[in-house]
């Protein structure tokens, strides 16, 4: 696996007396699509938020992009935990997509998305600003640009966040059930720019509850129960023919 | 419209005229009483201070904007804003001490906050004045007899400087808590979304969680200011030439008490006039994207925009 973007071994993450994530492997390739799907409780959120170390994990290794992530491995093959300075740098190949948004509320939308390459990457203001437009126009908020978010509906906010993602150019995106918070009639609108998204070949890795995405725009599908994943394959035999119970029953529930 | 079986509703009538509410108010009687009343007591508390004779008038008109009264208000001014300003940014670091994950950082403000928020003002200020008593000389270098880098007299302590030094430390130690609370309400999502982005710690807290503290660190700020203001006459204790020690020394000598302590109050109640406009403006300045009143001027905006420019489901 030399293109892996994500390679995961052993994860395990407890909080308190709860392990939520029990021994997590995962290989996710350069330009696929993984949908996590699975009853709540399950530890996709948590699996997605160590992806990034968010949440630290308790064991196990996490490389992204051929990098162990949150530590150097040193001669003597101990870990040595990174330093804020080196876990950023890091994170800043990672884009997140929060399920309620996140966006920075006192600045505009174009603020938002200017705001990476801008004081982070340290680009000029002007081309940060230059490509927030692009990639607001993008995402169908040309028009939106001024605007703060709480003048926004969840669904342009969320398209908002899925921009300022991009706008740090990563090569995985992380997606924390992007439509969950939204109502009905405009998860349509952000799952239209994910789709989009998906078929420039970035490499996305989806928390969702939306089957019909799942079917649809994943190469994978990954069905999680108890911290474990209990079944992961195409979304034809995942979705169309689990070969275990709980998918079944699962899927059944969420129709 | 086609019969319904189940009953009589109608719905999308289109034929119904519009109908203006132009509704009436019930008379609010207790308003118009209790403004009439409060205008009454007002005026008249205003017409026996004007006209008692034991109230000079002419003596607060003599001396409001004399050569010496407007020396303690420049100091005064001179105190309040420069221990305030040092303030805030000892209470600025302290508060970033106090939420580090660093536990030694974590002791060392919190023994800061509580010793200075635990001994009086008054004390405080009396030993940073008396500061020469106990170390006559002020020396900087490697401590328990090592060299020196530089020493200087402890003469320097002026009440100035030991008024300077009390309030801006004692202010230090409540702006802290101040600041401290205002970045505890800026959720957590805030910091995760910066971290996610790989944003450096400084950026996160100067770009992302202060300014949006500050609708929760300025209307306290607002309290302590004005506070400072009046705060500051304790310098008098010091022989620190502010205001009320000025008052003090003319009416010590003119006996002229009312009129003298009715002369610094005019110059404090403007003092905290100007401090409270100044607030406004900053409160405003900080209230950007949460603001009520830019969302509805936006919306109507956006209503404005021509309809070909909208795009179907982006409005709500």
């Amino acid at each position: 696996m030399t293109d892996a973007v994500v390679r995961a071994r052993s994860i395990r993450k407890s909080f308190g007396d709860n392990e939520i994530l029990k021994g997590i492997n995962l290989d996710i390739s350069t330009g696929d699509v993984v949908c996590v799907i699975g009853p709540s409780g399950s530890g996709k959120t948590t699996l997605l938020r160590c992806l990034n170390r968010l949440e630290a994990i308790d064991s196990g290794r996490i490389w992204i992009d051929g990098e162990l992530l949150g530590y150097v491995e040193q001669a003597d093959g101990r870990l040595l935990e990174r330093r804020y300075e080196d876990l950023r740098r890091q994170r800043q190949n990672i884009g997140m997509v929060f399920q309620r948004f996140n966006l920075f509320p006192h600045l505009t939308a174009l603020e938002n998305v200017a705001e990476g390459p801008w004081k982070i990457k340290g680009q000029s203001r002007a081309s940060a600003v230059a490509s927030a437009e692009d990639l607001l126009s993008s995402v169908g908020l040309g028009d939106r640009m001024n605007f703060y978010p709480a003048q926004l509906s969840g669904g342009q906010q969320q398209r908002v966040a899925i921009a300022r993602a991009l706008a740090m150019e990563p090569k995985l995106m992380l997606f924390d059930e992007p439509t969950s918070a939204l109502d009905p009639e405009l998860v349509g609108e952000v799952l239209a720019v994910m789709k989009d998204l998906a078929s420039t070949g970035m490499t996305m890795v989806v928390v969702t509850h939306e089957m019909s995405f799942a079917r649809e725009v994943a190469d994978h599908v990954i069905f999680m129960a108890d911290g474990a994943i209990v079944e992961a394959g195409s979304p034809e035999q995942v979705l169309g023919n689990p070969q275990h119970r709980r998918t079944a029953d699962f899927l059944a529930r969420v129709g | 419209m086609p019969a319904s079986s189940a009953g009589t509703s109608q719905v999308g009538d289109k034929q119904a005229p519009e109908l203006p509410l132009n509704a009436r108010r019930p008379p609010a009687w207790g308003r118009w009483i209790g403004g009439t009343a409060a205008g009454i007591f007002g005026v008249w508390v205003l017409y026996i201070l004007v006209v008692t004779p034991n109230i000079h008038w002419d003596v607060v008109a003599a001396y409001i904007a004399s050569g010496p009264i407007l020396e303690g208000l420049w100091i005064t001014i001179a105190l309040s804003v420069i221990s305030m300003a040092a303030g805030t940014v000892i209470g600025l670091v302290v508060a970033i001490m106090q939420l580090s994950q660093n536990p030694v950082l974590r002791i060392v403000a919190g023994g800061f906050s509580w010793f200075f928020r635990g001994t009086p003002l008054l004390v405080q200020l009396l030993f940073w004045f008396n500061l020469g008593v106990i170390f006559p000389r002020l020396e900087f270098g490697i401590p328990f007899g090592g060299p020196k880098l530089f020493g200087v007299e402890a003469s320097i302590i002026t009440p100035f400087i030991a008024g300077l030094l009390g309030l801006a430390i004692n202010e230090g130690a409540y702006m802290s808590q101040i600041i401290r609370a205002g970045i505890l309400s800026v959720d957590n999502g805030q910091r995760e979304a910066a971290e996610a982005m790989g944003m450096s710690r400084a950026g996160i807290m100067g770009r992302i969680i202060l300014p949006q503290a500050m609708r929760f660190i300025l209307p306290p700020t607002g309290n302590q200011f004005i506070s400072m203001l009046k705060t500051s006459s304790l310098v008098s204790i010091i022989a620190g030439s502010d205001l009320m020690t000025v008052v003090q020394r003319i009416y010590l000598g003119n006996f002229e008490v009312i009129s003298m302590l009715i002369v610094a109050s005019i110059w404090y109640l403007i003092l905290t006039s100007v401090a409270t406009v100044g607030q406004h403006f900053l409160e405003k300045k900080y209230s950007k994207g949460f603001d009520g009143r830019t969302s509805v001027r936006s919306k109507v905006l956006s209503n404005l925009a021509p309809i070909s420019r909208r795009k179907p489901g982006f409005d709500d």
